[in-house]
């Protein structure tokens, strides 16, 4: 992740001085900026409706039963957690979300997903402001579970990709869900290959080792 | 069909009554659990708003340069190998770094061929065939302090690529 950030904006810096002068990265840099504080506070909103949805499902056993039908699917996608993790019903509960278009509802979820594998990894939680050069405090590694979770779910999992049917119909299309089929298709060939490359990918770097 | 992509928009009104009142219904704390979850919400917000100033203004300097639809117009012969039209690997090429970017694009797309036209409905699959992964990985990954990613970052970029294929395939196969 850090040589893919330094690479963007060292190119696109180059880039822009080269081809808009050197006046442009000033305002291209500081508006990237405050979109993305803009982005968290719209998502603020819709994270803490989400998060507070999902605690009182959790409390009223409605995520557990939910997890129940996606459980057996979770098994040999994430070997090493035990079988009565608590991390297995927030990653149901999210990837149900993501299956279903509700991107808003995924999001918190996989966020609490993510937090509670951490918790589960066990040892102290990662320290703040560790300085990746100092041999003593090495940044914390993510889990196999972390990584597979993240992967599948970056990898997309959308049934019916709400977002675009609607901008389709916007746009004037004669059959705005016309594209439903070869997405579904299209997803699946980026999800099982996300599945297949994390288990390659993930082999191969601890052979390095 | 038409029920399968309205089947969403009734799903939030139900989850919205339907959680709080099955939470009622089994005896919990509805108000109190749901104001303790949004707290736990609105920490995490905390600890991803940094990662997302890093993502953005690296996303927007290589976009808005003009350095992504450089690397793109350079990928032109590959686009003319497959039989797609050199916009559309701009599309895929946006797709993983930025959602908004994307679906812009996507939007100006739909406006210039149609919706409808071939290269509309490619378009269409290419941006529902994957997800913008580089944030999500940056997004799960920071909520919980991990700064290094291991193999996820080459996972899901060539996972986008396995999508991207696959969006033309099943175009081409489908006869779209």
């Amino acid at each position: 992740m850090g040589i893919v950030w330094v690479a963007m904006l060292a190119f696109g810096a180059v880039w822009a001085v080269c081809t808009r002068g050197p006046g442009s990265v000033a305002a291209m840099s500081i508006s990237s900026a405050k979109e993305a504080v803009q982005l968290c506070l719209a998502l603020a909103g819709s994270i803490g409706l989400w998060s507070g949805m999902a605690r009182i499902a959790e409390q009223s056993g409605l995520t557990a039963a939910l997890a129940a039908g996606i459980r057996p699917l979770l098994g040999p996608l994430f070997p090493d957690l035990a079988r009565n993790s608590k991390s297995i019903p927030l990653i149901a509960s999210s990837m149900a979300a993501n299956l279903l278009g509700l991107g808003m509802a995924a999001t918190p979820l996989g966020l609490q997903a993510m937090q509670q594998l951490a918790v589960e990894r066990g040892g102290r939680p990662p320290r703040r402001g560790a300085r990746p050069g100092n041999a003593k405090q090495t940044p914390p590694e993510p889990t196999d579970a972390m990584c597979t979770f993240a992967i599948v779910t970056a990898s997309s999992l959308t049934l019916v990709p709400t977002t675009i049917i609607s901008l389709r119909a916007e746009m004037g299309s004669a059959d705005p869900t016309a594209v439903i089929g070869a997405t579904i298709l299209a997803t699946s060939c980026s999800t099982a290959a996300a599945v297949i490359l994390d288990r390659a990918l993930r082999k191969r770097g601890r052979k390095r080792r | 069909m038409k029920l399968l992509a309205a089947f969403p928009y009734y799903l939030v009104p139900l989850l919205v009554a339907g959680i709080p009142l099955y939470g009622a219904w089994r005896g919990v704390d509805v108000y109190g659990c749901f104001v303790e979850g949004a707290s736990e919400g609105l920490k995490t917000i905390g600890r991803i708003a940094p990662a997302m100033i890093a993502m953005f203004v690296a996303v927007g300097m290589f976009r808005e340069s003009g350095a992504l639809n450089a690397a793109a117009r350079a990928l032109s012969p590959v686009a003319r190998a497959l039989g797609v039209n050199p916009d559309i690997m701009i599309l895929a090429a946006l797709r993983p770094i930025s959602g908004s970017g994307s679906l812009g694009y996507l939007a100006e797309l739909l406006q210039h061929y149609g919706p409808d036209s071939a290269e509309g409905t490619l378009a269409s699959v290419v941006q529902g065939s994957a997800d913008t992964s580089l944030y999500i990985i940056a997004l799960y990954f920071s909520s919980v302090g991990i700064t290094r990613t291991r193999h996820t970052v080459a996972a899901a970029l060539l996972a986008t690529l396995a999508g991207f294929l696959g969006a033309v395939l099943a175009c081409q196969a489908m006869r779209l």
